[in-house]
């Protein structure tokens, strides 16, 4: 799916543009994230999915191995996760892993 | 509802983006909507990993209301399952980031939100019946 990466003040910005993070497209998913995080020596990493209105099991193993490839030195947050992406990350207990925000942090709004 | 499902990745997201726009979905009530999307789409990525894998072959879905939610139907010609058997689904959520699982989340997400889930395999056939409710009826 496609990403666009912006950063600003420390902080590397990952939009999701597309809809669904699923087994259809979790590996490029993951592999891309992997792309824009080694260019970038940003000490925070966000990724906005306040456009995915879905993520299944495939999904969310991408998101946690783009978590564990970022450790020990970044942490991955999260941002904008819409209901049932919430409920997803609910279930699993993997809302407890993530620093979750309800959208893009202060200062950092994207355009468009 | 039935739909057939050509039994690849790209096809099952086809088909779940499909049913969201159904009339059917469209009338569930939030979390019933919710919770089929997720086990939908899980039971269904499942045939195409594990029973199909690789091989060519169509999931067929019978999908039909009932009183307190949904009832489900999935089929595939695909391989049984392993010992004739449902996988628990049961993953341990570790502290350690380095220990965290990337997989072994669909079972439990399949488990957690529905009932009478059943597993059968007659011939060359397996199907996979259970009923969606609103509520998680298994969350801690």
């Amino acid at each position: 799916m496609n990403l666009m990466a912006q950063e600003t003040g420390g902080i590397l910005v990952i939009q999701a543009l597309g809809d669904r993070i699923d087994a259809a497209g979790a590996i490029q998913f993951k592999d891309r994230m992997r792309e824009l995080t080694r260019a970038s020596a940003a000490p925070r990493v966000v990724l906005d999915m306040s456009r995915v209105a879905f993520l299944d099991s495939s999904g969310l193993g991408a998101v946690v191995a783009v978590l564990k490839l970022l450790a020990p030195d970044r942490k991955l947050e999260l941002s904008g996760l819409t209901p049932t992406v919430q409920k997803v990350f609910r279930l699993t207990r993997m809302d407890s892993i993530f620093v979750i925000h309800d959208a893009v942090p202060d200062g950092l709004r994207q355009a468009g | 509802m039935r739909l057939t499902v050509p039994g690849d990745a790209i096809s099952v997201r086809h088909a779940m983006q499909d049913l969201a726009q159904s009339d059917l979905f469209l009338g569930l009530p939030e979390g019933i909507r919710q919770n089929a999307e997720i086990v939908l789409a899980e039971v269904m990525n499942n045939v195409v990993e594990h029973a199909y894998a690789q091989r060519q072959g169509d999931i067929t879905l019978d999908i039909d209301p009932n009183p307190s939610g949904l009832v489900c139907q999935i089929r595939d010609s695909g391989a049984p399952m392993p010992g004739l058997a449902l996988p628990q689904g049961q993953f341990q959520a570790l502290d350690r980031i380095d220990d965290l699982p990337e997989g072994g989340f669909g079972w439990f997400l399949i488990r957690s939100l529905t009932e009478n889930l059943r597993y059968h395999r007659e011939g060359c056939l397996n199907t996979l019946t259970f009923c969606l409710i609103d509520e998680q009826c298994h969350a801690d």
